[in-house]
């Protein structure tokens, strides 16, 4: 079995398996990735690192393109406002 | 944030896809040193995402490259700060890449088009929901429409069934007509019938309709239904998710940055994969989007020829142009239908980064001219989601890129070194 990856999202606790990206993290906390310059709640769209639509903050560092970011434990993730 | 030790490579390969890892293990196993470069956690590209089972095509490939003595870096290309030597910016610094010579399997990505709604969460490209999935999203028992245009909605849908997802129906805007065509040429090539005959056993019972694509997604804060055309008729459908994507477009930002000469979109290339630019070859997506196929022996005959080894990477001739042929055919089949154009409404956002809307985009002139009044294309993704869209819908051709080729940190172009606490800055979006 794969190991498990505990840590936040927007303040709540979240356990995932060890593998999963933190743009899939922030889907199962059903959380908006970022908030678009006209008040939009927007995710992920491209997968693959070109979009940037699921940019987030990751241990207080913005603009992270959560798809291309694996989890691990502890870190802290937080919607782009 | 520090500057790891400059690398020295016989051939720098930038892109870790099924093309760049062709090339690299060609050149290697051909005793060149050689390193690839690439942005995503593992090689492999998008089409072998999340691992692979074993004795599979994708497994071959990856122990040959690691046994080829071919080293593997995590990072993205945005800068040349001189001849023959790239930089790339990672998690934790900064590459210095040198190079004798480079090959560019920069790959592609999918083309989105506007519609009302399109912007909804849960609205994804086809692949990039693929994506997701592979990458753990949980998708056992959702209803997932798969919208769009190419070969990737079927490969798409048939991986999403096989996962649990439900896929009330499969929509392609080319006609039946344009796809009997193409299923003659598949009958010329009978490895891409097997796949076809693979798919159509996974998705036996899946509604499939050609002539139709999404005229909106509708939902309060992610989609909740999607209304399709359906040969001219609108069609409402509840769903968790849809995947919507129009055919790909070769990533060719890092091309036209080194000045690599362009025809239709695409890198120009001669036999041997070489470029227009010195000592710089390209092989995959960016000289024409032709499949797993064609990266591969793209890939083989670019790595053999930095390698010297002219008369191996020949023999690879006829087999590529078979497959180049194939490649054709997906271009014809797959053109995108004039209707389409009018999908967009006035209110309806067309640049996502910059929330900059079609009624705004349609008085202006051209790219440049958008990019300088709206702010179109001047976003993160640098014009590389509304670009191809305007491409389509007004005809505008993109103007000429500029380093840094994708965002970094500003230390990055700086080249500072050491410990630094400056916030991340997205160069060409301004607002940070």
């Amino acid at each position: 079995m794969r190991s498990q990856i505990t840590m936040t999202v927007n303040g709540a606790p979240i356990v995932v398996p060890s593998g999963t990206t933190v743009a899939v993290a922030m889907a199962i906390a059903g959380q908006t990735s970022r908030t678009s310059i006209s008040g939009e709640p927007r995710g992920p769209v491209c997968g693959m690192g070109i979009c940037f639509e699921c940019r987030v903050v990751i241990d207080g560092k913005p603009h992270r393109p959560g798809c291309q970011i694996l989890c691990e434990q502890g870190m802290d993730v937080n919607t782009d406002e | 944030m520090s500057r790891h030790p400059r690398q020295q490579f016989d051939v720098l390969v930038v892109g870790g896809g099924p093309a760049g890892m062709a090339a690299a293990v060609r050149a290697a196993e051909s005793g060149r040193r050689v390193g690839i470069i690439d942005d995503n956690p593992a090689v492999g590209g998008q089409i072998w995402r999340g691992g692979s089972e074993a004795g599979s095509e994708a497994s071959k490939w990856i122990e040959r490259l690691q046994s080829s003595g071919a080293g593997v870096l995590r990072g993205r290309v945005f800068q040349q700060p001189g001849l023959r030597i790239l930089l790339a910016e990672s998690d934790d610094g900064i590459w210095e890449l040198a190079f004798e010579k480079l090959i560019l399997a920069t790959g592609a990505r999918e083309r989105f088009l506007p519609f009302p709604g399109w912007t909804l969460p849960n609205v994804m490209g086809v692949g990039g929901l693929q994506a997701m999935a592979k990458s753990g999203l949980p998708i056992r028992g959702e209803r997932i429409v798969v919208a769009g245009t190419g070969p990737l909605l079927l490969a798409a849908a048939a991986y999403l069934r096989q996962h649990g997802a439900t896929i009330p129906i499969i929509c392609e805007q080319a006609s039946w007509g344009n796809l009997a065509r193409f299923s003659t040429v598949l009958l010329a090539q009978p490895d891409k019938i097997f796949q076809g005959l693979g798919l159509k056993g996974q998705l036996a019972g899946t509604r499939f309709s050609a002539s139709s694509w999404p005229i909106a997604a509708d939902g309060r804060t992610a989609v909740e239904s999607v209304t399709i055309s359906r040969r001219g008729k609108p069609e409402t459908i509840p769903c968790d998710y849809l995947a919507c994507g129009f055919h790909l477009v070769p990533n060719i930002e890092l091309p036209l940055l080194l000045g690599c000469q362009i025809q239709n979109g695409c890198v120009r290339v001669d036999d041997f994969q070489k470029a227009s630019v010195a000592e710089v070859f390209c092989a995959g997506e960016p000289t024409g989007i032709g499949g797993l196929e064609l990266s591969l022996v793209e890939g083989e005959i670019a790595g053999l020829a930095t390698a010297g080894r002219i008369a191996e990477a020949s023999k690879l001739f006829s087999k590529r142009e078979k497959l180049r042929r194939f490649a054709r055919s997906l271009d014809r089949t797959f053109r995108l239908r004039s209707e389409l154009r009018s999908l967009p409404q006035p209110e309806t956002i067309v640049c996502r980064c910059e929330d900059v809307r079609y009624s705004r985009l349609r008085e202006q002139p051209g790219w440049r001219a958008a990019k300088l009044q709206t702010r179109c294309g001047m976003g993160p993704c640098q014009g590389r989601i509304c670009g191809p869209a305007t491409e389509f819908l007004f005809d505008w051709k993109p103007d000429s890129v500029r380093p840094p080729i994708f965002p970094v940190r500003v230390e990055s172009l700086s080249g500072l070194t050491g410990d630094s606490n400056l916030e991340l800055c997205e160069i060409t979006g301004g607002r940070s």
